[in-house]
């Protein structure tokens, strides 16, 4: 069974720049997954003005019955969001490295346009490398 | 991130000894600088041939001083005079103050007596760069050739340098290989000196 369901990057405007699903649980057209995007974004600002705490950087962790949603968010605004099994462990140290591949492989990329669709080869590759590490990880827990 | 520098403790620099320019520059800086010439030539030219060129003049500049430098540094004020030397001068030294190790191979062309090539696995420049699509064949290696150009040139060693991407068997990622045709007169004077 697949632990990560899908993977969205969106960027400081709430456009969905990158999104890839794994295996068959929680897929979505590209409408929904754009609607899902932007919507995630407003409430994440949202929940960053309700919250109680001062200085508070919005939703880390949305816990539902049937997946967990997983957020973090860089100091530029751009959105790194898997939608996961719940109870999957150690989906921040998963954000953290996508984060690290995102600002090697695109922004170094010079032929990538910023806010812009990520359609970057070596992101690719690197990025089914890291998710397929972490699901081996998980098969030996 | 991947690139590592290292950082230098302050000393006066009438008081630090000759350097031996072993020192490395960070990684990640490299690919920003390159990546920001790369996207400044792209809004100069309206073509991709004419971005080729203007990264391969960029890389030329670069060849020539590393050659005077090198020579200096490493030779002794000699330079190679040989087309095998100066060939290997590349692969190795050069190489390896620019890139931090030696290329991967250096290989006499099957098809034809005045051609060489210099292939790498992973080029530096290439290390984080995906070109879309609609560039074809563009590689960003031009640069690297134009640094091979401008050493080969100033050496007294006319060519012809190009970089392409060749497939390899097994492999998702094609290698990158420095196409080098001398002019006639190079072979010539080889053939010459015997």
């Amino acid at each position: 069974m697949a632990a990560i369901y899908s993977l969205y990057i969106i960027n400081k405007s709430g456009g969905l720049i990158f999104y890839k699903d794994y295996g068959s649980a929680g897929r979505m057209d590209t409408n929904d997954s754009l609607r899902l995007a932007s919507l995630w974004h407003s409430m994440h600002a949202i929940s960053q003005q309700l919250s109680p705490v001062s200085g508070c950087s919005g939703i880390e962790l949305l816990q539902a019955d049937t997946f967990d949603l997983h957020c973090f968010q860089s100091l530029t605004g751009t959105k790194f969001f898997v939608v996961c099994e719940p109870g999957t462990l150690h989906m921040e140290n998963l954000l953290k490295h996508i984060y690290e591949l995102y600002t090697d492989y695109v922004l170094k990329n010079p032929f990538y346009e910023m806010e812009m669709p990520i359609r970057c080869e070596l992101f690719d590759i690197n990025l089914a490398q890291a998710v397929q590490k972490d699901r081996v990880a998980l098969l030996g827990r | 991130m991947i690139g590592v520098g290292k950082i230098k403790p302050y000393t006066n620099v009438l008081d630090r000894p000759l350097s031996k320019g072993k020192q490395e520059v960070s990684l990640s800086a490299f690919a920003f600088l390159f990546s920001e010439l790369v996207q400044y030539n792209q809004t100069q030219v309206d073509n991709i041939a004419e971005l080729e060129r203007r990264l391969e003049d960029a890389g030329y500049a670069v060849g020539a001083r590393v050659l005077e430098l090198l020579c200096h540094r490493e030779k002794g004020n000699r330079r190679e005079t040989r087309l095998l030397g100066i060939l290997s001068f590349i692969h190795s030294t050069v190489w390896k103050v620019l890139f931090g190790k030696v290329a991967d191979s250096l290989e006499k062309g099957t098809e034809h007596e005045d051609e060489y090539m210099i292939s790498e696995k992973e080029l530096l420049v290439n290390r984080f760069i995906s070109i879309p699509k609609d560039m074809g064949a563009f590689n960003c290696g031009a640069f690297v050739a134009g640094i091979v150009k401008g050493v080969l040139d100033n050496a007294g060693f006319p060519a012809v340098v190009t970089a392409h991407f060749v497939p390899v068997d097994g492999q998702q990622r094609p290698r990158t290989t420095i196409l080098i045709k001398f002019a006639e007169e190079v072979l010539q004077r080889e053939a010459r000196l015997g």
